[in-house]
């Protein structure tokens, strides 16, 4: 038993309602009790869509667990055929279905329906949603592809040059509810565009069965997210030869190695390399004089395996911010991620806690944390700015605004998302020299600053504060060592604060005044 | 005897489980902690229906099972007493903690009740354990409510002292206006169940008399009534009309002259009914389609069609408890439709066959609705907001007329491009 009070994923068969909703034509017929409906709200609230889950849930109750549940998922397999005329049925479980073992998938293949079914067994006990997208859109390839595969050669990478056509690729891992997954696509096709090579389908987002048997006329594969599509691009490697991409295009040195890379696999001559450096904003924004500021910002990064690999490489080399955390929750991915934090010289937090994550953060006492949903909150409380980088996320993460993570404009997006939340850099030094003034309030926010952080009216944060009071007390502050100390910036405070503790630990001293604090500072340098 | 059309609906759903009221008891009893021995799902669900933003740490949590829980039952309940053990040396101020059984926990049989009383054994004198369903296989989402309410009841102390009695979950002002409103009626023992803090049950015995706040306490209200409490049957206390009958049903069981209890309210009910003009002006003669979530649907589509002049298509309830309806389904027009139960699809092909002006649904079709150019409500609003009583029918219209409002500003005119 795992005692959870937040989870960072959802379970298997929500990945799978991700994949299903994301494509046409498809229909997922869920065996599961009629809680289970909630899911529906993650894309008609989440995502603000407006159209339903194509999903058809069976709704069994108690008093049909004595009787024959059998008959209600043929029922309803039989309905939701008849009404939604799919071209590929999905067949599965909840949790609870998987204990009554009524085996739907089975049953359905029995039922003569002309159209492929495809039975998704997704053991909801062990394992979560990321698994559960990325095992459903495998199964649908397998099964949709199973005979092609059979019959077609062995697919070369440049073959486009003898079929006298450009290169084709397929974009694959975008689904719904991942992180700004749409707007990178239209990214990701536009640098490729420019490149001359055509996208041939981009799958599971917006893709249909015909779509997914028309994979194998591509020459190679993008694997935009590991999570959702590195086992079909295995998949599609190991029975067809399909070679695939495992760059992934988020920060700008990234996009150009993932042109690179795309270039080498097909043997297209890449001609306006040059151009390549002068794509995005964010290099000489980063580079210029308001973002002095930026320089050794410590930054905390927790999130999916795609997203936080990548942010911490922009973040030390396109922003040049200190990485002082890295995670992820994506246990799939822990390998990577612990290869990225070893790179940092740091160790990899790999959990499923978000509250391991918050004590991890406090630890770190980080200027900056780039995470979820969860994080946001975990920042929130000790008052340290956010922006979140990953699922899950909230509402207010789906932009009506047209904003990739990947490619150029993706880099410019992540400049302004994680910079807003901090304070910009003249206004920095204007705090120093103002805030004796009776117009300053402490815990300024830049007016760029969405993200509130120690608003005095903050409730949670003056709680954390006063948390904080009560496990410290033990080192005693006096009225000129607390006077000096309000006089630090809030964002760097915490760490002074502890910094001038340690120090006075360590020489023995009984109380810290305003001298300690210099002296402290004097110390750490 | 009202003469409503009632139907009975069967097939897929589209509603909350029991789980969900959760989301609201937490607040209720800040000195409570749900944990839900639950499924992925589980945890996933209450999370998604209170919105991952909204608290710091929440008091509810998931005891996830796994693998090898569902492997051997007695593995099962150690695992349970060490989470438990976690929870409570983390959260030293729970002073009742609910266990909360869901549809995975429920199929495998774990004995819950086994694993409470064991643990009110170890923790005596510090933490309180209940147990009672949420499950989807047998509550929708208010039904959660009725289960823990219930639960506490065994708890509750006995008394002879002549008392009200106000039973569901109220909005901590709305309760402390009807408290008010009733003292100056002249019944000044009021208390409430559930109570702004577990621990300080309110005393019950034969001369408790129990006026229901919310219509989905069927089970709560039947073993009150075992332990002597004599209820009061009433319409709910929504708009001027159903709160009128039901102060008036509370004072006559005090067996106080009608006359007393017009003088204190008419104040309140003219104000009210002046307030509410605004909003009636927007929802007369608009076609209202309710589906079911709440159990709120009856007692909202009276008011709605009473005092708001709306017209009702159709009238969906997840649970009717003909009982505890009778005096609301009386007040409805002869030939309302009202269907329990629901088969989702062919409950939205009515939908779109009678192309009503708003509809009350979750919040899981209200955006796809609105594609199609229908107006809706979310029925978890009317859970969190403070919507009982005559000096809230204004507000409780105003969640209803915002939505027309809204497509009234905003006209395929003011959004055209060119
Ligand atoms: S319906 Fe059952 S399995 Fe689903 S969330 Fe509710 S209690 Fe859990
Ligand atoms: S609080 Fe957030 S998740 Fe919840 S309904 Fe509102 S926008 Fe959606």
């Amino acid at each position: 038993m795992e005692l959870t009070l937040w989870t960072y994923e959802g379970p298997p068969h929500v990945g799978a309602m991700r994949v299903a909703s994301s494509m046409k034509d498809i229909h997922y017929v869920l065996h599961a009790p009629q809680g289970d409906t909630y899911a529906d709200l993650l894309f008609t609230m989440i995502e603000r869509r407006g159209q339903r889950p194509p999903v058809t849930y069976t709704t069994f109750q108690a008093r049909d667990l004595g009787g024959d549940t059998a008959e209600l998922v043929k029922r309803n397999i039989t309905e939701a055929v008849e009404r939604f005329k799919p071209k590929t049925l999905l067949v599965g479980e909840s949790c609870t279905a998987e204990l009554i073992q009524d085996q739907p998938g089975a049953l359905a293949k029995g039922m003569g329906f002309d159209i492929p079914i495809v039975n998704l067994e997704l053991p909801a006990y062990s394992k979560k949603e990321n698994w559960g997208a990325s095992e459903t859109f495998y199964q649908i390839i397998r099964t949709l592809l199973k005979d092609k595969v059979n019959e077609i050669d062995k697919i070369n990478p440049q073959r486009w040059k003898s079929l006298g056509r450009r290169p084709k690729v397929n974009i694959l891992g975008p689904t719904l509810l991942g992180f700004r997954c749409r707007d990178d696509v239209i990214e990701i096709q536009r640098i490729l565009s420019e490149q001359g090579i055509d996208t041939n389908v981009v799958a599971p987002l917006g893709s249909s069965p015909e779509d997914i048997e028309r994979l194998i006329d591509a020459d190679i594969n993008v694997c935009l997210y590991h999570e959702i599509a590195e086992i079909s691009c295995e998949w599609l490697k190991r029975n067809c030869g399909m070679e695939y991409t495992t760059t992934i295009p988020i920060g700008i040195k990234n996009t150009i190695n993932f042109i690179h890379e795309v270039h080498e696999k097909l043997d297209l001559p890449l001609t306006n390399k040059g151009e390549l450096e002068n794509k995005s904003k964010l290099p000489w924004y980063s580079k210029s004089v308001d973002s002095n500021y930026l320089t050794g910002k410590r930054v905390f990064i927790f999130g999916d395996g795609t997203h936080a690999i990548a942010a911490a490489k922009i973040a030390k080399d396109e922003l040049g911010f200190e990485v002082v955390g890295l995670g992820t929750y994506s246990r799939e991915m822990a390998r990577q991620v612990r290869a990225a934090a070893k790179d940092l010289n740091i160790e990899a937090l790999i959990t499923n806690s978000y509250l391991e994550v918050e004590d991890a953060m406090k630890k770190a006492s980080p200027e900056l944390v780039l995470g979820t949903q969860m994080e946001r909150h975990s920042a929130k409380r000790l008052g340290i700015p956010c922006s979140v980088i990953s699922t899950p996320m909230h509402v207010q993460d789906v932009p009506a605004r047209y904003s990739p993570q990947m490619g150029w404009e993706g880099a410019n997006v992540i400049f302004d998302d994680w910079v807003h939340p901090l304070m910009m850099g003249l206004e920095e030094h204007l705090i120093d020299m103002f805030k004796h003034d009776f117009e300053f309030v402490d815990g300024h926010q830049s007016h760029l600053g969405h993200t509130a952080t120690n608003a005095p009216d903050n409730k949670e944060t003056k709680q954390a504060q006063s948390n904080m009071n009560i496990q410290e007390k033990s080192i005693l502050w006096t009225e000129s060592g607390k006077a000096e100390l309000t006089k630090v910036p809030f964002f760097v405070r915490g760490k002074v604060k502890s910094n001038t503790e340690k120090y006075a630990l360590s020489k023995g001293l009984p109380e810290i005044n305003d001298e300690t604090l210099y002296d402290a500072k004097a110390f750490f340098g | 005897m009202s003469k409503v059309e009632l139907n009975k609906e069967t097939g897929p759903r589209e509603v909350f489980c029991g789980l969900t009221s959760i989301v609201w008891l937490h607040r209720r009893m800040p000195d409570a902690f749900f944990l839900v021995v639950g499924s992925r799902t589980c945890a996933h669900l209450i999370q998604s229906a209170a919105g991952v933003m909204i608290f710091a740490e929440p008091r509810f949590g998931t005891a996830i099972l796994e693998e090898k829980d569902l492997a051997g039952l007695a593995d099962a309940h150690e695992e349970l007493d060490r989470v438990v053990n976690d929870l409570i040396s983390r959260r030293p101020e729970i002073k009742t903690l609910f266990l909360v059984g869901s549809c995975p926990s429920e199929v495998i049989k774990l004995d819950l009740a086994t694993v409470s009383e064991k643990l009110n054994k170890r923790f005596l004198g510090q933490v309180r354990f209940v147990n009672y369903s949420g499950s989807g296989i047998e509550t929708t989402f208010t039904q959660g409510e009725d289960g823990a309410l219930k639960a506490l009841v065994p708890l509750m102390e006995s008394t002879d002292d002549e008392k009200l009695l106000l039973v569901g979950t109220l909005a901590n002002n709305v309760e402390d206006r009807f408290k008010k409103i009733f003292n100056h009626i002249g019944i000044t023992n009021v208390e409430s169940f559930p109570p702004r803090q577990s621990t300080e049950l309110p005393k019950i015995g034969k001369n408790t008399k129990v006026l229901l706040t919310q219509p989905y306490l069927s089970d709560t209200v039947r073993d009150l009534k075992h332990r002597g409490c004599e209820i009061i049957y009433a319409p709910f206390p929504l708009g001027v009309e159903g709160s009128s009958k039901w102060f008036l049903a509370g004072a006559d069981a005090f067996k106080i002259n009608e006359l007393k209890v017009h003088e204190v309210i008419a104040p309140l009910a003219n104000r009210a009914r002046q307030a509410l003009e605004k909003h009636t002006e927007i929802l007369r003669g608009k076609k209202l389609f309710l589906l079911p979530e709440s159990q709120l649907e009856i007692s909202l589509a009276r008011f709605l069609h009473n005092e708001c002049g709306m017209e009702l298509i159709e009238v969906g309830t997840p649970y009717l408890n003909k009982d505890l309806m009778d005096e609301e389904l009386n007040l409805l027009p002869d030939d309302t439709k009202i269907v329990e139960g629901q088969h989702v699809e062919k409950q939205l092909d009515r939908v779109r066959a009678t192309s009503p002006d708003l509809v009350v649904c979750g919040m899981g079709l209200a955006n796809p609705l609105e594609a199609e150019g229908i107006s809706t409500k979310w029925s978890i609003e009317m859970v969190f907001s403070p919507i009982h009583g005559i000096d809230q029918a204004a507000d409780l219209a105003g969640l209803f007329s915002r939505p027309l409002k809204r497509n009234q500003i905003l006209t395929s005119k003011t959004l055209a491009t060119h």
